[in-house]
């Protein structure tokens, strides 16, 4: 099992984030709130962290489980290099992207998941970890050992059949060698 | 069909009882708040008074239902009293789990409408104060109780304000903040990918439910929802008066409404549970501080350490677990192990395979690398909260059983076959008569003595 891949909860935390940022900012756009402009911001960087965030790093240790369908956005993020492989920058985006959510009521959960996602984020490059894409692996075709030529054309050697019968009426000898007795006396 | 019908009926009963008090509980309390006490709260916040407080009264029920499937030890006492008269109410008992997830997820989606009808109030009472117009019904009705600070209707006091300060300063607001963290931070790090993973971070994030469930209780101290007392109602009808609001006070037919806030409801609702799980935690605790020694440890191939131990007074039925913990390994870490001794033995025993750091800490600590013969005082303490049950020790009870596994989730049946061995062993049973008259048991002993 190991020690914690602090990203792979930062993940789900700022997925998570991005989706309520969202909804608080269409609750305000929807609603015609005050400050409304606000609102609008958090719906378009609400979709974008869930954008960033739903493809699955690939773990350091251990089978990484993918999301249903992220390949597409495996390779759109994997595209900008190391500005989404690096978790220092991933950091600093989403404190950043979670600020002007501070100033509206709707966007304000949103705002604190956010910054929250943000640090656990910190904790992950802090300890050295960083973004890997999950790419279909190409299996190398399998090679046949050189001996085998053919398959083999006739049966293995076996005694006649009357040998390879067991004998029910003698069931210790046609059963498994039991180390120690299983009879009641003994 | 009629096997679905046998197995599943109970559960899916179930279920649909609990959909079904939670659609009633909605409903009504959807209802409750379209009386006349509210109707000055409606002129200003409309239908989101109703949509907030109906998701309120469902997050209670479900938030009362939370804390029960997870207290162990009584569905271990629950179990053994339902045994006698229904086995399948006693097996929907091990689904416990699934339950508890399922009242999670619809207390986040309760959550989820709740915070949003309190959006639209917190916008609208903030609006009813900055329309600045006597002529105005809203702007009226926000300025009464403005001398006695009590009788009033908008909990928003002032038009220098705005809703983000209201809710951090009020008690209802900063409550319902912490909370919702609490309840977010607590299903991230539920997720399967976090808990298969990292069972650490999920347990002790899991232990925020403390502060949720304190927040919750004081989510309603500060009487936020306001309706006209009743008194008030007696002597003022808003259906004739609400048109007259220039001239309340002024003539005796319409006095100026008096408003209050209801008490609290939500201790109502979650005091047993809560109550119930700190009796849990306690009993958990107790049995955890009985003395437990290990009298013999045995290295299996395949990287399995067998463990026995003795603890006083300890009884245990056939394919039941234990949770283990060892102080010199980690305070806080406590790992269920499936028993492999018979109810039969002296001892009680478990099969551990070496897989994790918690594993090889154990495998170290108990000698696994060392060659030499330990003494029993350099052997490390250990403690043993349980026996806890599942659906293996009804074994017996069925007349036809058919038992899969493998790897080390044989550790069951292993428990299941030695005590099969030993009631065959002490007495002439004429139950276990028919499951040994078979050519197979030869083949079944030998794998009993691999174990014994």
């Amino acid at each position: 099992m190991g020690k914690i891949e602090w990203a792979m909860w930062a993940n789900e935390q700022a997925l998570a984030a991005g989706l309520i940022y969202a909804t608080g900012g269409i609750v305000g756009v929807a609603g015609q709130f005050r400050s409304w402009q606000f609102a609008a911001f958090g719906i378009a960087a609400g979709v974008f962290v869930c954008l960033l965030e739903y493809p699955r790093s690939k773990r350091g240790k251990g089978t990484s489980v993918e999301r249903t369908g992220q390949y597409c956005f495996t390779v759109c993020v994997k595209a900008f290099g190391p500005l989404t492989r690096n978790y220092y920058v991933r950091a600093f985006l989403h404190a950043a992207l979670c600020v002007p959510g501070g100033f509206m009521l709707a966007t304000v959960l949103g705002c604190v998941c956010l910054a929250i996602a943000s640090l656990i984020y910190l904790s992950a490059a802090i300890h050295g970890e960083h973004w890997e894409p999950i790419l279909p692996r190409t299996e190398p075709p399998k090679r046949t050992g050189e001996s085998i030529k053919e398959p083999p054309q006739n049966p293995p050697p076996r005694p006649p059949p009357e040998l390879r019968r067991k004998k029910v009426d003698n069931l210790e000898t046609a059963a498994y060698d039991n180390p120690m007795s299983v009879t009641i006396n003994e | 069909m009629g096997n679905f019908a046998a197995n599943e009926g109970l559960s899916i009963f179930v279920i649909l009882v609990w959909l079904g008090i939670n659609v009633f509980l909605f409903v009504h309390f959807y209802m409750a708040f379209l009386v006349d006490r509210y109707y000055y709260t409606r002129v200003i916040l409309g239908q989101a008074l109703s949509w907030a407080r109906a998701p309120a009264a469902c997050l209670n029920f479900n938030c009362m239902l939370i804390l029960l499937p997870v207290c162990r030890n009584l569905l271990s006492f629950l179990r053994g009293s339902i045994q006698c008269c229904s086995r399948t109410a006693a097996r929907q008992l091990d689904r416990n789990l699934t339950f508890h997830k399922l009242v999670a997820y619809m207390i986040a989606l309760h959550t989820a409408i709740h915070i949003i009808a309190h959006l639209f109030n917190f916008e609208r009472f903030m609006d009813s104060q900055l329309m600045i117009n006597s002529s105005y019904l809203p702007y009226v009705l926000s300025q009464i109780g403005n001398n006695d600070n009590r009788s009033y209707l908008n909990p928003i006091r002032s038009n220098e304000t705005n809703p983000t300060i209201v809710m951090f300063t009020t008690i209802a607001g900063l409550t319902g903040v912490v909370i919702t963290l609490a309840l977010i931070l607590i299903i991230t790090s539920s997720m399967e990918v976090i808990r298969r993973s990292y069972f650490e971070v999920f347990w002790f994030t899991h232990h925020l439910f403390i502060v949720f469930f304190i927040g919750l209780v004081l989510h309603g101290v500060g009487r936020i929802v306001r309706g006209q007392t009743v008194e008030s109602v007696n002597v003022h009808n808003p259906n004739e008066c609400h048109s007259h609001f220039e001239t309340w006070g002024q003539n005796n037919s319409c006095p100026v409404p008096v408003f209050a806030g209801n008490p609290p409801m939500t201790w109502k609702w979650v005091v047993g549970p809560m109550f119930l799980y700190v009796c849990e935690r306690l009993v958990r605790f107790y049995r955890s501080q009985q003395k437990v020694v290990i009298t013999k440890v045995v290295m299996h191939p395949s990287k399995t350490l067998e463990l026995q131990m003795k603890k006083k007074g300890f009884k245990m039925e056939v394919g039941q677990y234990v949770f283990i913990q060892c102080p010199s390994i980690s305070q806080l870490e406590w790992h269920p192990f499936t028993l492999t001794s018979a109810p039969e033995e002296d001892h009680l025993s478990v099969h551990i395979r070496i897989v994790g750091d918690w594993t090889q800490a154990l495998y170290t600590a108990c000698g696994g690398d060392k060659t030499v013969v330990l003494d029993a005082w350099t052997l490390p303490k250990m403690a043993i909260d349980g026996p806890f049950g599942t659906a293996s020790e009804d074994v017996f009870r069925y007349e036809v059983v058919m038992l899969v596994g493998a790897g080390i989730g044989v550790t069951p049946f292993a428990s299941v076959l030695k005590s099969v061995w030993y009631k065959h062993v002490q007495e002439n049973n004429v139950f276990t008569k028919k499951v040994i008259n078979s050519t197979k048991f030869s083949c079944i002993t030998s794998f009993i003595k691999c174990y014994v």
